[in-house]
Parts: C-alpha cells; structure tokens; sequence
C-alpha cells in the first residue's frame, strides 16, 4: 500500500491554515519521524495521513490500495491512550473483532500480542486501572495485534516516565523488525534519532526537509531546522 | 382527627405491620413506574445516543428543547394523555383512560426527556474521548454508539435510577390518567394527596415514609454503583 504520496496537502479552521500545501512521498520501509516544534503541525498532519481528518485541499494517495481496505490496513496510537472500561485482553480482542476476526482467533492473537509487550499477567486486569506506561504498551498491543502495515505513532511516549520510554521505544523497534511501516511524530530529538530513519520536518505547517536522519542532524537545510536542532526557538 | 404523634404512630404500625392496603397501593406504585422507567430507557436511551453521535441540522435545537422537556410539569403531561385517551381523542378507542396502563404511558412521556437528555450528556461526553479511537479501529456509527453505551453503563444506571424515582414521586400526572380509583389505579402519591384532604393521616404519613425511604434507596444505589464501578473499571 506504499509508498503513501502526499500531494500539496492543505488542511484550514476557518482562517488558520494549519497544515499549508505539503508533498511528500513516504516510502516503505525506513521510520519515518515527523519532527517539529509543539503547534507545527505535526499530529493533524497524522491525523490527515491515517483519515480521521478531511483535507480542505490537496490529496492524499496510498498505492494500490482500494479506498475501503486502506484504514484496515493501518493503525495508530495517540498520545494518550483510550482504554475501554473492560479488561486489558478485551480491549484488544475488541479491535480484532471489529476488523472481522472471530472471537477465538482475537482472544488467542490477543493473548500473543499481550506476552510481546509484556503484560499477559495483567490480561484480566481492567485496562483503566494499568498504569500510564502499561496503558500505552496496551495501546500498541491492541495496534499491532490487527497486523497493520503502516502503525502511525502520535507522540507515544510524551506523557511516559525514561523506563517506560525505554518500553515503548523497544516495542516499537519490533514492530518496525516485524515489517510495519512505522511513522511517528516527536519533538523529541534524542528519541528521533534513536528511532528514526528519516525526518519530515514540519514548522508551521510547512514541509521544511524531508531528509534522511543523519543528513539531517549533520547539515540540516532550513534555518528553523538548524534553530530546532541546537534547542533555540525558531521563531525568535 | 389526630394528633401528629398519634398519626406518626399509626403509621409506623402501617408500614411496619406489612399492612395489605398499604401494601397494595406501594406494589401498584413500583409496578407503575418500574415498567414506565423501563419503557422510557428503551425510547430515551436510543435517542440520547443517536443524537450524541450524530450530526445533523437542528440537533443543537433538540438537545435544548430535550433539556428543557426534563422539567415537564406532570400535570401538564398529565392533561395532554388525557385529551389523547378520552373517548373523544384520538387514541379514545383504545379505551385504557383510568387504567395503570394509561399511568405507565403518561409517566413514560414525563421521564422520556429525562433519560434521553442525560444520555445524551454521557455518551457525548465519552464519544468526546473515545471518537477518534474507535473511529481508528473502524468502528462505524452503530457500533460506536453501543461501545458508548457499554462503557458508560454505570452512569446510565444511575441516570435509569433518577429517572424511575422521578416516576414514582410525581402525582399529578398519574391522578390525571389514572383516576386515583381505589384498588385499580391509587398510588402512593395520589393516596397521599387523597388521604390528607379527607384527614387520614395515618395512611397518608406511612407512604409518605414508604416514598422517603425508597428516594433514599434509590440515591445509595445510585451512589453505591458508582463507588464500585470507579473502583473497578477506573
């Protein structure tokens, strides 16, 4: 279903343009991150991505891929994980029930999925009562159980403790090792380059580089990139 | 007539002793607004759902509308089911005016607003926090809205609670549609009204006791379920 092409993306509330007239094209395989300051962009742009948001211009394509199978085929974790109020497995077996899977089939990929991120102690526990780090790996569990092929990551870990962070980060680098196209969006340079292949670099709704990480870091483009990097506010 | 202590007394006896009048017209009452509470969940609950994840033109005007319908006067209700029941109305020929019947739909009507709009508020709320979740997972319309009803159970429960006890301690729409016909359509709050102007306060006094303590059930019930869904589901 990749590479997904982005073709002079617009999204406007009212009269604030908030993601203003971005193309790219994001190609299988390497993690792409979307770096930027707070208020640049990056989640609507995500949201644009996985279709939750309406662009008001522009368009977004992914390959081969027929509009009706394109969300089932892609999934995304927000920053702050949405738990249903029932156990940590059902939460799980819910999305796999709701992209067809039969009940056994879900409870047994969910019980898998469960023990690769660490809690299949906790399976028949409520989710909501889980700890903030244990919510989030629930909530890249219950992504990763649909067996997406693109998992879009909203800032998974700004909310999380360094361990669980260091969690997070390591569960995500399996489901990058396990095939899934990983894009994710940080303003968290460290955590971009532990993580990241490439850098869309977004300031202000703009695309300013779409380079791979290390180019990025070593000679970055753009002035707000160079800003970004060495910890300034770009806009002073 | 009695003196207020001599009242209280006799009425102690009535509730305490199970007498079977009063017992007749407490299991009438509960009957009546026990099937009105259900009726109404099964028409309230829908609605407030639809209309908390549904957009459309005129919803803000409904949600209004719905809340200000929660403070109906049950004597108004009350009069309008009678012009639609008596034998002249339109729904005359069903012939159900003065029957519990025509009690369970008048308060029906009165607490239908009562649930949908609190509904509304709680599962717009959660939809609030869970739309672009469920809306990710593929979760269309229908299924989201039952999501929202499952997770927010406990809440809805409480608000089921409110609206029966409302049902139960109104008395001008019952007295309207019903009649207040002894043995047939006499309820507690219609037997008080009664019973106080033809000066029997024991009777009076002992549903009026019986009607306190049940509004307290309710309310500890209420705050019970709470309490353990917190607890529990977080």
């Amino acid at each position: 279903m990749l590479p997904l092409a982005l073709d002079q993306l617009t999204f406007s509330v009212g009269a604030t343009t908030i993601i203003n007239c971005i193309s790219a094209k994001i190609e299988a395989g390497p993690r792409t991150i979307i770096l930027g300051p707070n208020g640049a962009g990056k989640s609507v742009l995500m949201r644009l991505c996985h279709g939750l948001l309406e662009p008001t211009a522009g368009h977004i394509a992914w390959q081969g891929a027929r509009n009706r199978d394109v969300r089932r085929r892609q999934a995304m974790v927000f920053q702050r994980p949405v738990m249903l109020r029932r156990s940590a497995l059902a939460n799980v077996v819910y999305g796999l029930q709701l992209a067809g899977k039969s009940r056994r089939e879900s409870t047994l990929r969910a019980m898998d999925v469960l023990e690769v991120v660490g809690l299949e102690h906790q399976a028949g526990r409520p989710a909501r009562v889980l700890s903030g780090g244990e919510q989030q790996r629930l909530a890249l569990a219950r992504a990763w159980a649909l067996g997406p092929d693109v998992l879009f990551l909203d800032e998974p870990t700004a909310n999380l403790d360094p361990a669980s962070t260091q969690d997070i980060e390591r569960i995500i680098q399996a489901i990058h090792a396990s095939g899934t196209k990983i894009i994710m969006t940080t303003h968290n340079l460290g955590q971009a380059r532990r993580l990241g292949d490439e850098i869309l670099f977004i300031s202000n709704g703009r695309l300013m580089e779409h380079t791979p990480i290390d180019r990025f870091f070593k000679e970055p483009v753009s002035s707000e990139a160079a800003a970004f990097i060495k910890g300034e506010l770009p806009w002073h | 007539m009695t003196g207020l202590g001599e009242a209280f007394g006799a009425a102690w006896v009535l509730v305490t002793g199970l007498d079977p009048g009063l017992a007749r017209i407490v299991l009438l009452s509960l009957q009546v607004s026990l099937s009105a509470a259900v009726a109404a969940t099964l028409i309230g609950l829908p609605l407030g759902a639809a209309i908390a994840v549904e957009r459309f033109p005129g919803r803000q005007l409904l949600i209004v509308l719905l809340n200000a319908l929660m403070g109906l006067p049950p004597v108004v209700v009350g009069l309008l089911i009678y012009l639609l029941l008596s034998r002249a109305g339109p729904l005359g020929s069903l012939g159900i005016l003065f029957t519990p019947e025509a009690m369970v739909i008048a308060q029906t009507v009165l607490i239908v607003p009562i649930i949908a709009a609190l509904s509304r508020q709680t599962i717009e709320d959660a939809w609030r926090e869970y739309s672009e979740q469920l809306r990710s997972l593929g979760a269309r319309r229908l299924r989201a809205a039952w999501t929202l009803i499952w997770d927010t159970r406990f809440s809805l429960l409480t608000i089921l609670l409110a609206g029966f006890g409302r049902a139960a301690a109104e008395v001008g729409a019952v007295m309207i549609v019903g009649g207040n016909i002894d043995g047939v359509t006499r309820v507690m709050t219609t037997t008080i009204a009664l019973e106080t102007s033809k000066g029997d306060l024991p009777l009076a006094l002992g549903l009026g006791i019986v009607l306190i303590m049940l509004v307290i059930v309710l309310n500890a019930l209420a705050a019970l379920i709470r309490e353990v869904a917190q607890r529990r589901y977080g």
